[in-house]
C-alpha cells in the first residue's frame, strides 16, 4: 500500500478534527474532536513504522518498532488527559450549569 | 483488486464519513457513537498492517474506556440536542475554512513527496506482534514506561482533586 | 603695559556682578561707591595706558586672552588691540562714564535700594560691553560688545519697567538695533569668506588686494549695522523714543558712547572704506540727509529731551558725513567734543527736570536762570559749543568736517552749513525758552525750584570746562601750523587711508573763508533765536508745516503701515494656519492614531477560546504556506 494513501487519510481525519474544534461550542464535542486528531496521528505513525520496517528489515529485524511504541505512549497520555479534562468539564458544569466554551471568558474577570 | 486494497478503501471511506458525522451531529450521544465507529475503523487499519497489539489496545482503551467515560459525563449532564448552544454562523464558516485551508496546505505540501514507491507493509511484519513489542518496550523504553505510570498516578490524583466538591 | 590692559574692562564687569547679585543687600551709598569706584579705577588705568600710547611711533599692541573660536582655518582669539584710536575711546567712555555715574547717584536717589543697585549694575555692564567693543582686536569681539551695548540699552531704556510705553520704547530700540546687526553679521561672514580671518591687522593689511566689489559689499553691510546702532536713516526712530529712560542713561548711552559705536567701527575700518568710494558716497549722503532731517524735526519739539535726542541724531549725521568724505580724524574729533557737550546738555536737562519735579515740557518752563545758576551757565556753554561758535570745542570739530566736505563737493558744504544754522537755531530756542523770560509753571513748582546738589553740579562743571577747551587739541593748520595734536596722535591709525587717497588740499584763503562763513552764520542764528524766544516763546501747539515737523515727518506712522502691520499679518497667519491647523493637527493626530489603533487591537483579547484556537489554526496555515511554498 503506497504510503501516500495513509498520509492523505491521516491528514483528512486530522483536518476534520480541526474543523470540529473550531466549529463546535460544546466542550465535550471539542474534546472528542481532539481525540479524533490524536487517532489520526497514531494511524500515520503506525503506517510509517511499517514503511521503515519494509525498507530496513534486512539489516535490522526490529527497525520501525519505535513508531508503534510511540503510539502506545500517545494512548497513555490521551487516557490521562481525558480523565483530567472531563473532571474539569464536570467542574465547569457544576459552576455554570452549561458546557459552552464561550462562557469561559468569565475567566477574564 | 486484492482483499487488502478493498478493505483499505472500505475502512478509509467509513472512517472519513464517520468523522464528519462526529463533527456534524447535533446530539452529543450520536457524536460519541460515530466516534466509536471511527475508532473501530482505525483499529481495522491496524490489523491490516499487522499491528496486533495496538489493535487490541486501541479497542480496549479508546473505544472501550475513553468513550465510556465520555458517555458517562454526557449522561451526567443530561445534554441533548436542543441544549447545544449554537455558534455564530460566520465563525462556523470561518472554522470550516480554517480547517479546509490546513487540509489544502498539507496536501499540497506532501503531494509531490517522492514516496509513492514506499510501501507500508500490510499483512505481514513481525514488529506488530506482542512479543516483539514487549521486548522492545521493556528493554529500550523502560524509563518512559515507568514515568508513564507516574503520569497516570498524577492524573488520577488530579481528577479526584478537581472533582471534589 | 599689556599686563594691565585686561583690568580696564574687568572692573566694570566686577561692578556689574557685585551690584547685580547683591542688590538686595547693599545700601545705596555702597552701591554708588562700587558703581562709580570701578569706573574711576578703569579711567585711571586708561590714563596710564594713554601715557604709553601717545609716545611717538607706538605700534598697536595685541593682548591675547584666550582662544575663543578655533575651527579649521579660522582662528578667532579673544584679544584686545591697544592703539591710539582704542585708547582715545577708552578715555572718553570711562571718563565721561565716571562723571555720569557720579551724577546718577544723586539723580536716581529716589529709587529703592534694590532698583538703585539694578540701575548701577546695568550701567556697569554697559560700560563693560562698550569697552569690549572699542578694545576688541577683531570684528567678532567688537560684535560681542556691539550686542552687549544693545542689550544694556534695552535694559536701561525700559528701566522703569512698570510703564508699558517705556517697555515698548525699549523693545523698539532693541529690534531696530537687531535689524542693523543683521547687516553687520553678514558683513562679518563676508569678511571671513574673503579674507579668512577677522583680526583687524590681518584684514586691513590684505584689504588693498581685495576686489573692489567685495570691499564695497562688506563696507555697505557694516554701514547698515552702523545705521542701526548710530541712529541714521532709516533706523533712527528708536532714539527719540529712547528718551523714556532715565536722563543719565540718555546722556551716557545715547549721547556719548553707544551711538558712537558706529563711528568707531567705520573709523577702525577706514582703509576698507577709503578703497570703496561708492560706499563713502552712500555714507556721506545718508549722514547729511539724517543731519538735515533731524534738525528740521528738532526745531518744533517741545520736550526738552526730545530736542536733545534729535540733536544727537543730527550731530551723528555730521560725523558720518565726515567719515564719508574721508575726514576720519575730524569725525573722531567730533565724537570727542560731542561726548562732552552732549553729555553736558543731557545732564543739564536732567538737572532742570529734577528741579521741575519731572516736568519736561519747555513751554511750562522759563526764567530758570535765577533759580538754577550753575545749571544755566553750563548749559549755555554747551549750547555755544554745539552751535559751533569759536573758540568752543564744537567749532573746531564741526569745521574740520565741513571743510573736508567742501573739498569733496561744495554742495555738501552748503547743505552742511544749513544744518549747522538750524542746529544753532533750535539749540538757542531751547535755551531761551527754558532759562530766559519769566517762569510759566505753577506756583507749586516755583516753590520747589532749587539748584541741584553737588553730585550733580560738579560733573556739569567738569564737562563744561572740557566743552570749552576740548577743541584746542585740534587746531587746524591754517590757524596755527603743527598744532593739530589730535591729528598727529591718530595719524598711525589712518596712515593707510591717507596714503591710499590723499585728501585734496584747500587753499588757506578758502579755508579761512569757510570758517568765517560757518561761524558767522551760526552766530547770526544764535542772536536771532535768543532774541526771538526770550521775548516771545512758542507756547501754543505747532500749526501747518510746523505740525508736520513736530510729528517727525510722520516717519513712525509710515514704518508702522509698511512694515509693522504686514509682519503682524504674516505672524498671525503662521499662528492660526501653520501652527494651529497643520502642526498641531499632526501632533495630535499621532496621539489619536495610537489611541485608535490600541482600541482596535484590544478587541483581540476577547476571552473567547474559540477565537484563540481559530487564530492558532490560521497562523499555522500561514506558517506552513510561508515555509513550504514561499521559500524555495
Amino acid at each position: 500500500m503506497p504510503i501516500n494513501y495513509y498520509i492523505f487519510l491521516s491528514i483528512a481525519l486530522f483536518c476534520i478534527g480541526v474543523a470540529g474544534v473550531l466549529t463546535r461550542r460544546n466542550a465535550i464535542i471539542i474534546f472528542m474532536c481532539i481525540e479524533l486528531m490524536l487517532n489520526a496521528v497514531n494511524l500515520l505513525l503506525v503506517a510509517f513504522s511499517k514503511m521503515h520496517h519494509a525498507a530496513m528489515a534486512a539489516t535490522n529485524p526490529n527497525a520501525g518498532i519505535d513508531g508503534q511504541i510511540f503510539v502506545f505512549f500517545i494512548m497513555v497520555v490521551a487516557a490521562a488527559e481525558v480523565s483530567v479534562g472531563l473532571a474539569i468539564i464536570a467542574m465547569m458544569y457544576r459552576n455554570t450549569h452549561s458546557v459552552d466554551v464561550n462562557f469561559l471568558n468569565r475567566l477574564k474577570h | 483488486m486484492s482483499t487488502t486494497h478493498f478493505l483499505f478503501w472500505f475502512l478509509s471511506v467509513l472512517a472519513i464519513f464517520s468523522a464528519i458525522m462526529v463533527v456534524v451531529s447535533k446530539n452529543p450521544v450520536h457524536s460519541v457513537l460515530w466516534l466509536i465507529i471511527v475508532f473501530v475503523t482505525i483499529s481495522g487499519h491496524y490489523i491490516l498492517m499487522n499491528a496486533q497489539f495496538l489493535f487490541i489496545v486501541n479497542l480496549i482503551v479508546y473505544a472501550g474506556a475513553i468513550m465510556v467515560l465520555f458517555l458517562y459525563v454526557i449522561m451526567l449532564m443530561d445534554l441533548n440536542a436542543d441544549s447545544e448552544p449554537q455558534k455564530n454562523k460566520w465563525l462556523k464558516i470561518a472554522g470550516v475554512i480554517g480547517g479546509g485551508a490546513l487540509l489544502l496546505v498539507l496536501v499540497a505540501a506532501l503531494k509531490d513527496a517522492d514516496m509513492k514507491n514506499q510501501l507500508a507493509q500490510t499483512g505481514t511484519g513481525d514488529i506488530g506482534l506482542i512479543h516483539n513489542l514487549g521486548m522492545s518496550l521493556f528493554n529500550d523504553y523502560v524509563v518512559p514506561f515507568e514515568i508513564s505510570s507516574v503520569l497516570f498516578l498524577s492524573a488520577m490524583v488530579g481528577a479526584v482533586v478537581i472533582g471534589k466538591k | 603695559m599689556s599686563k594691565i590692559v585686561y583690568l580696564v574692562p574687568l572692573f566694570p564687569l566686577i561692578g556689574f556682578l557685585l551690584n547685580g547679585l547683591l542688590r538686595r543687600s547693599l545700601s545705596k551709598s555702597l552701591t554708588g561707591i562700587i558703581g562709580c569706584g570701578v569706573l574711576l579705577v578703569s579711567f585711571i588705568i586708561s590714563v596710564v595706558i594713554f601715557m604709553d600710547v601717545r609716545k611717538e611711533g607706538f605700534e598697536p599692541v595685541i593682548v591675547n586672552l584666550f582662544d575663543f573660536i578655533h575651527t579649521g582655518k579660522l582662528n578667532i582669539p579673544f584679544a584686545f588691540q591697544i592703539d591710539q584710536l582704542s585708547v582715545l575711546f577708552m578715555l572718553i567712555i570711562t571718563g565721561v562714564g565716571f562723571l555720569i555715574h557720579v551724577y546718577s547717584t544723586s539723580y536716581m536717589h529716589e529709587e529703592s535700594s534694590q532698583h538703585f543697585a539694578r540701575y548701577f549694575s546695568y550701567l556697569n555692564l554697559f560700560v563693560f560691553s562698550m569697552l569690549l567693543l572699542v578694545m576688541g582686536a577683531n570684528f567678532v569681539i567688537m560684535f560681542i560688545g556691539w550686542e552687549g551695548v544693545g542689550l544694556c540699552s534695552y535694559l536701561l531704556i525700559g528701566y522703569w519697567f512698570k510703564n508699558l510705553d517705556y517697555g515698548n520704547a525699549a523693545k523698539k530700540a532693541f529690534v531696530m538695533n537687531r535689524i542693523g546687526d543683521l547687516g553687520f553679521l553678514i558683513g562679518i561672514f563676508w569678511i571671513i569668506s574673503q579674507f579668512g580671518s577677522v583680526n583687524f591687522l590681518e584684514v586691513f593689511a590684505q584689504s588693498p588686494n581685495a576686489p573692489t566689489s567685495a570691499l564695497t559689499g562688506i563696507t555697505l553691510l557694516l554701514f547698515v549695522g552702523a545705521t542701526g546702532k548710530s541712529a541714521q536713516i532709516p533706523l533712527y526712530t528708536w532714539l527719540p523714543d529712547a528718551m523714556a529712560g532715565p536722563t543719565p542713561v540718555s546722556a551716557l548711552i545715547h549721547a556719548a558712547t553707544m551711538v558712537t559705536a558706529g563711528i568707531y567701527m567705520i573709523a577702525r575700518s577706514n582703509i576698507m572704506y577709503t578703497l570703496s568710494p561708492v560706499t563713502q558716497t552712500v555714507v556721506a549722503v545718508i549722514g547729511l540727509a539724517t543731519a538735515i532731517l533731524a534738525a528740521t524735526i528738532a526745531i518744533k519739539q517741545n520736550d526738552i529731551k526730545k530736542v536733545l535726542a534729535y540733536s544727537t541724531v543730527s550731530q551723528l549725521g555730521y560725523m558720518f558725513l565726515g567719515l564719508g568724505v574721508g575726514a576720519y580724524t575730524g569725525a573722531v574729533f567730533h565724537v570727542m567734543t560731542h561726548a562732552f557737550f552732549k553729555a553736558l546738555l543731557f545732564l543739564g536737562a536732567g538737572s532742570v527736570i529734577h528741579a521741575m519735579h519731572g516736568e519736561q515740557d519747555i513751554r511750562k518752563m522759563g526764567g530758570l536762570k535765577k533759580h538754577l545758576p550753575t545749571t544755566h551757565l553750563t548749559f549755555l556753554l554747551a549750547c555755544f559749543a554745539i552751535a559751533g561758535i569759536p573758540p568752543f570745542s564744537g567749532f573746531f570739530s564741526k569745521d574740520e568736517i565741513l571743510s573736508a566736505a567742501y573739498a569733496k563737493s561744495p554742495a555738501y558744504y552748503i547743505i552742511g552749513v544749513a544744518g549747522a544754522m538750524m542746529t544753532a537755531f533750535y539749540m538757542f530756542r531751547l535755551y531761551a525758552t527754558t532759562f530766559l523770560g519769566s517762569f510759566r509753571g505753577t506756583e507749586e513748582q516755583k516753590h520747589h525750584l532749587h539748584e541741584s546738589p553737588p553730585a550733580i553740579t560738579i560733573p556739569l562743571i567738569i564737562l563744561a570746562i572740557l566743552s570749552v577747551v576740548g577743541g584746542l587739541v585740534g587746531i587746524p593748520h591754517v590757524i596755527m601750523p603743527n598744532a593739530h595734536r589730535l591729528e598727529e596722535y591718530l595719524s598711525p591709525v589712518f596712515a593707510a587711508s591717507t596714503s591710499a587717497h590723499t585728501p585734496p588740499e584747500i587753499a588757506a584763503g578758502t579755508e579761512w573763508m569757510l570758517m568765517a562763513a560757518s561761524a558767522g552764520l551760526a552766530l547770526i542764528m544764535v542772536i536771532f533765536a535768543w532774541n526771538k524766544f526770550s521775548k516771545k516763546p512758542e507756547l501754543g501747539e505747532p500749526q501747518g508745516f510746523g505740525a508736520v515737523l513736530a510729528n517727525k515727518w510722520y516717519v513712525d506712522e509710515l514704518y508702522d503701515a509698511i512694515i509693522v502691520r504686514p509682519v503682524n499679518v504674516v505672524a498671525k497667519f503662521f499662528n492660526t494656519v501653520v501652527e494651529k491647523s497643520i502642526i498641531d493637527w499632526i501632533v495630535n493626530g499621532v496621539g489619536k492614531l495610537i489611541q485608535y489603533g490600541s482600541r482596535q487591537i484590544r478587541l483581540l483579547q476577547s476571552g473567547q477560546v474559540g477565537g484563540y484556537v481559530l487564530l492558532m489554526v490560521i497562523s499555522l496555515v500561514v506558517l506552513f504556506v510561508v515555509q513550504l511554498f514561499l521559500r524555495k
